[in-house]
């Protein structure tokens, strides 16, 4: 019988030179296969004494188990050797661009238009969306604009032909007020006797007759927010406005109130932001002045609350207006209105 | 408004303030400085960081440079005939200075000036703009020869300095300009331009702007004077005034003044007018402007000796009246006037002398030759000289003021200053007195204000007396009565009201006297408002998304547009339209009917820059209604085309997309909304719709919205690409009444046994026909249908088509057996053999 030590220097000699799946399979079939000289072995043992055959059987698998482990070791050997090789050839050039998708995106006027309400819900102002083709009433004279009033100066209107109206011709609205007129009086129709506060923001595109430019546009969207109770104050605004500019500017932001005229609110008042770009030093986008002129406001007029159904004596509030378009050209530094409804992919894809 | 500082230093003291500082506070209050123009005085370097508020222009003058000098002879020059040597003195020594100015060229070889000629000087190294150049370009003066002479410094016209756009001629001081004076201390100005508010139009003029500032800083507002001396007839004596319609004219008042000699002004007059952005003619007419600019009253001044003639002679009755309809007046600008029932004109027993308030007629205008003067002051009704300024399109400095309110009360004491500045400057008299009918006196608002109303509405506390005291800085009357306040408003103020209006328009005042900036920040008290929210508007949000998931961007056009540009689309239909009736561009003359034709511009616009374009708009469309507003629809159009999917260097082309790409994404967009039992109809009925790639789609009956190619004959009236392009609209007010509420399934327990079928049926089928049936045969048990194929081909015959579906069998309660399975199947084989002739396919 052949020596079992000698067989497994002679097999592992041989399987140090097996490189691949086919050499490993061959020295499979001369080793352990059925006709190589450890199965001879085995199929001699019957010939074997019954004292020779345990020792000659144990030294037979002995060797068997020796080879079949080096056989596996080997195995696991050549399959990581192929993986490395594999791995090594699937290199990519990850720097090639990837394969996209359509993503779509919002236009910036809504998403801007977002931003804008969803401050002012967290502060309790729900959104009154209202028509865009108004009457003259509800758009100018109920908000204290009397006919030929000076003030009418401020909003060149396009007016609708509806045949003769008299003093109550019908106009895209000029701004997003009128809706105040509508939601006061919605509101003041659930209890006329007591009507109950309002805190509403109305979003919505607005028009005037301006010549389109890069600085003007026909239409426009404007954010108006309206706070009527029987205890709001200007000091109520002014916490309110300049809570507003904090979430939308930054908590370091800092406003300012200055005096001004519309004819809906009195006393009314422009709130500047300190300039973000430069710091209130004075650059480019504040035009040097190092503040930004970012929405009018004021207490809605004795007037206007009486208009609405609210009682003049017993109730005041306060309201405010901002152009979410503007906002977005001082935040993002866009020198040309023009873009917002041209639409162009170019424009819309850097939001 | 362009008020220079110098002027309203003659009303208030504004020492220790800089310009900016002035600035500031002005627009603090209301009257917000656009700009601040230098003439003279330092502006602020933006190169040493210095901050400053306002857009500033102009120039300052370096006080060692440039100076007040005299001429005190006028040479000629050896070389050249147009230019002069002057003898000039410039506080230190005498110099030649070179000139070509023309108004001093008269002088020359007159040998030593009887009397100094006083200019402005400019030293070697000065900064000046350049008198010849077009516009405004700084430059630095710098050593030259001229023709052989030496120059080093110049004398100065008003564009060297940026006083004005003259460069005719050197400037000519008054004779009692300071020599050796740096130019800047003796007509150094800066000039504040104002936005007026229109319930600022009490201070359109310098003393109001003057008393704005007194009352903001504390200091005195010093009143004009108005003293003359008098001589003569009384004017009452020979001018009777009449006024037909009081409400139109509350007051006229007309002083006079004889034998004035017509002349320039004097030149700090002339500057302070050039500033204020008017042009200097005379004395005469200059001191009617001076004055208006001063104090707000705008004057007319005729030619009394006109008057009197037309008189023949009778005493001067000045008549305001409207005019008859086609009266015919010639105004100083020569133009013949066409007026109409609603113009006031001032009138004599003759006939018409000037449209009231806004311009003079030609032939009681003030020429060279007059030398008697009826100067009117009056107050006229700030709507109708507005109504009539707009239907003559004459907008003057005149028609500015009153047609936004100038008080009766400036009547008379703009007359009696501009009278004053005739007679100071013409060397004219005054007659004594002036003629003032007043029929129509304003009411002077009384308002109660008290500390509560003060905390109620501006939520700060100030006890009466300060609320009185904050007031009477504005000239407000106030008396106090225990915790009230009675406020009367004062007699230059036409924006006070009376109840709830005065006492908010005084509360203004308070505030901004206050301060704005010094009311303190808090937070509403007041109960939340009824919690109501707004679905509609939440709704079409979350749709917004869920479109933009989907790979759509969102696009926002014009809503207004014309009725050409939406007949590319909406062809052959007649459509009323919301008109324009003053439209900005024919383009822009109508609001759309559909959202869908905006979109199809969007999509021209881009259709040359993307491989692939998918856009949305949600928004209005508008429809009139005969005598109400228009409705204005809530509508959603959807627009896609190019490729399917995104190109990569690996895939340089991608299929077209085609309808069911569209399709695909809407029946995403219904399942996020959870509408079912939606149903795609084909329709050939829609015009802009490829006539076999259109459906209408519908839920439980009503019709939500169109789906389909555009019509090629559609598609070539824009500019597009030639791949297909798919659209699809809605009606969202429609589709929201049919959202259904719905609930969730339980996730199933039990595994589901899959199987494949497919089906010849004849073309004519519809595949929502067959779905149809092997839904509603396999009932509950069938979980899910999905058509993976449709074959044509010779095997199943012409005029033939497979359709091959995956289906799922699933129990909720057990695992489904293949028998079960299997009886459901020959179930669903059978209705489809009876009800469409379909043969299994084996």
């Amino acid at each position: 019988m052949a020596d079992p030590l000698e067989i497994i220097a002679k097999a592992t000699q041989a399987l140090t030179s097996v490189r691949d799946e086919a050499g490993l399979e061959a020295w499979r079939v001369e080793y352990l296969g059925r006709n190589s000289l450890l199965m001879k072995i085995f199929g001699s043992l019957g010939g074997l004494s019954k004292e020779e055959r345990p020792k000659a059987g144990q030294a037979a698998n002995e060797v068997k188990v020796t080879l079949e482990a080096a056989l596996a070791e080997k195995t696991e050997a050549l399959r990581h050797a192929q993986l490395e090789r594999s791995l090594a050839e699937e290199k990519l050039d990850v720097t090639l661009p990837g394969r996209t998708i359509q993503r779509g995106r919002l236009h910036p006027s809504t998403q801007q238009l977002r931003r804008v309400l969803q401050i002012l819900a967290e502060m309790g102002f729900q959104v009154y969306t209202s028509r865009e083709v108004e009457t003259d009433e509800v758009n100018f004279q109920l908000l204290n604009f009397p006919p030929h009033h000076p003030a009418r100066d401020m909003q060149d209107s396009l007016y609708v032909e509806a045949g003769e109206r008299g003093e109550n011709p019908i106009l895209l609205r000029t701004h997003t007020s009128p809706g105040q007129i509508r939601a006061m009086r919605e509101y003041a129709a659930m209890n006329p006797q007591n009507p109950p506060p309002i805190r509403i923001a109305l979003p919505g595109m607005c028009y005037r007759n301006e010549q389109i430019t890069s600085r003007s546009e026909v239409q426009f969207n404007q954010v108006e927010g309206l706070a009527v109770g029987p205890g709001i104050t200007f000091a109520d605004l002014k916490g309110c406005l300049t809570n507003f500019a904090r979430r939308m500017f930054g908590q370091r932001a800092r406003a300012r109130f200055r005096a001004s005229y519309f004819p809906f609110t009195e006393p009314s008042a422009e709130m500047d932001v300190e300039c973000y770009v430069c710091g209130g030093k004075g650059c480019n986008v504040c035009k040097g002045s190092g503040w930004l002129e970012i929405l009018g406001c004021g207490m809605v007029h004795p007037i206007v609350l009486e208009n609405g159904g609210y009682d003049p004596e017993r109730y005041s509030g306060f309201a405010f207006g901002m152009g979410p378009e503007r906002q977005l050209m001082l935040r993002y530094r866009i020198d040309d209105i023009r873009y917002f409804w041209a639409n162009d992919v170019r424009f819309l894809e850097q939001f | 408004m362009k008020i220079p500082l110098s002027w309203l230093t003659d009303f208030i003291d504004l020492g220790g303030l800089s310009v900016e500082d002035i600035a500031h506070k002005l627009t603090l209050a209301a009257l917000e400085v656009d700009e601040i123009q230098y003439a003279g005085l330092p502006m602020p370097s933006s190169s040493s960081g210095q901050a400053h508020e306002f857009k500033t222009a102009g120039i300052g003058w370096d006080k060692d440079k440039i100076v007040v000098a005299e001429i005190r002879e006028v040479k000629p020059h050896p070389n050249a005939d147009r230019l002069t040597l002057l003898d000039l003195y410039d506080g230190q020594k005498e110099q030649t200075v070179l000139t070509g100015a023309p108004n001093i060229f008269h002088l020359k070889g007159q040998g030593r000036l009887a009397k100094p000629l006083k200019v402005a000087y400019a030293k070697e190294g000065s900064t000046l703009y350049d008198g010849h150049a077009e516009g405004l370009q700084l430059t630095t003066l710098k050593r030259t020869k001229i023709r052989g002479v030496e120059s080093y410094s110049m004398v100065c016209s008003e564009k060297e300095l940026g006083i004005s756009e003259e460069h005719e001629g050197i400037i000519l001081f008054d004779d009692d300009a300071p020599v050796g004076t740096p130019l800047a201390d003796y007509i150094g100005d800066a000039v504040f331009d104002i936005s007026i508010l229109p319930n600022m139009a009490r201070n359109a003029n310098v003393i109001g702007v003057a008393r704005e500032l007194a009352a903001m800083t504390g200091r005195e507002l010093k009143q004009p004077d108005l003293i003359y001396q008098t001589q003569g007839e009384p004017v009452g004596d020979l001018v009777k005034i009449e006024i037909t319609k009081p409400e139109l004219n509350p007051r006229f008042v007309a002083g006079l003044i004889r034998n004035v000699v017509i002349a320039p002004s004097p030149y700090e007059i002339q500057r302070r007018l050039k500033l204020a952005g008017m042009r200097p003619i005379n004395c005469i007419v200059d001191a009617t402007n001076y004055a208006m600019l001063e104090l707000g009253e705008p004057l007319h001044a005729f030619d009394y000796d006109v008057l009197k003639q037309r008189a023949g002679d009778r005493p001067v009755r000045i008549i305001t009246r409207t005019a008859q309809d086609g009266e015919k007046l010639t105004t100083l600008d020569g133009m013949q006037r066409t007026l109409t029932s609603m113009n006031v004109l001032v009138c004599d027993e003759k006939g018409p002398l000037s449209i009231a308030g806004i311009m003079g007629g030609a032939e009681s205008e003030v020429t060279e030759e007059t030398r008697n003067i009826l100067l009117e002051g009056a107050a006229w009704n700030f709507i109708n000289i507005r109504r009539t300024a707009q239907q003559h399109s004459l907008p003057s400095e005149a028609s500015f003021r009153f047609s936004r309110g100038v008080h009766p009360a400036l009547a008379d004491v703009g007359v009696r200053r501009g009278l004053q500045y005739m007679a100071r400057w013409s060397g004219g008299a005054v007659a004594p007195g002036l003629v003032d009918e007043y029929p129509l006196k304003p009411a002077q608002p009384v308002v109660t204000v008290t500390p509560h109303d003060v905390k109620r509405l501006l939520g700060i506390e100030l006890a009466a007396g300060e609320i009185a005291a904050l007031l009477e800085r504005l000239e407000f009357a106030c008396t106090v009565r225990g915790t009230e306040v009675i406020v009367t408003a004062p007699p230059n103020r036409l924006d006070i009201g009376e109840g709830a209006v005065g006492l908010a328009d005084v509360l203004e005042e308070v505030a901004r006297l206050y301060g704005y900036d010094r009311i303190p920040e808090s937070n509403m008290a007041d109960e939340l408002p009824p919690q109501i929210g707004n679905p509609t508007h939440e709704w079409e949000e979350g749709l917004r998304d869920l479109l933009t998931t989907l790979g759509f961007d969102e696009v926002v056009g014009y809503r207004l547009t014309s009725p050409e540009s939406e007949a590319r689309l909406l062809q052959g239909v007649a459509l009323d339209y919301v008109k324009i009736a003053n439209p900005i561009a024919p383009e822009k003359s109508v609001l759309r009917r559909s959202v869908l034709a905006s979109v199809l511009d969007d999509l021209q616009h881009n259709a040359r820059l993307s491989e692939s374009l998918a856009f949305f708009e949600i928004g209005p469309a508008f429809e009139p209604l005969p005598g109400d507003l228009p409705t204005e629809r809530r509508e959603l159009a959807l627009a896609m085309t190019g490729s399917r999917s995104a190109l990569a260097w690996d895939q340089p082309e991608s299929p077209r997309r085609d309808l069911f790409d569209l399709k695909g994404r809407i029946e995403l967009m219904l399942n996020g909304l959870h509408l079912a039992g939606v149903t795609f109809t084909p329709t050939t009925s829609i015009t802009y719709l490829h006539p076999g790639k259109a459906a209408e789609i519908a839920v439980g009956g009503k019709l939500i919205g169109l789906l389909g190619e555009l019509h090629p004959r559609v598609a070539e009236k824009y500019e597009l690409t030639d791949a297909p392009v798919l659209v699809a609209d809605f009606d969202l007010e429609t589709m929201r009444a049919v959202l259904p509420s719905y609930g969730i399934k339980p996730v199933p327990e039990f595994p589901p046994i899959l199987e494949d079928i497919a089906v010849i049926v004849d073309e004519t089928v519809a595949a929502s026909q067959v779905e149809g049936l092997i839904r509603q045969t396999g009932g509950k048990a069938l979980a899910d249908v999905r058509l993976f194929d449709v074959y044509r081909g010779s095997q199943i015959g012409a005029g033939k088509k497979s359709l091959a579906y995956s289906l799922a069998y699933q129990a909720p309660d057990k695992t489904m057996t293949d028998a079960e399975a299997a009886a459901i199947r020959n179930k669903i084989v059978r209705r489809l053999e009876q009800e469409v002739g379909a043969k299994l396919r084996s």
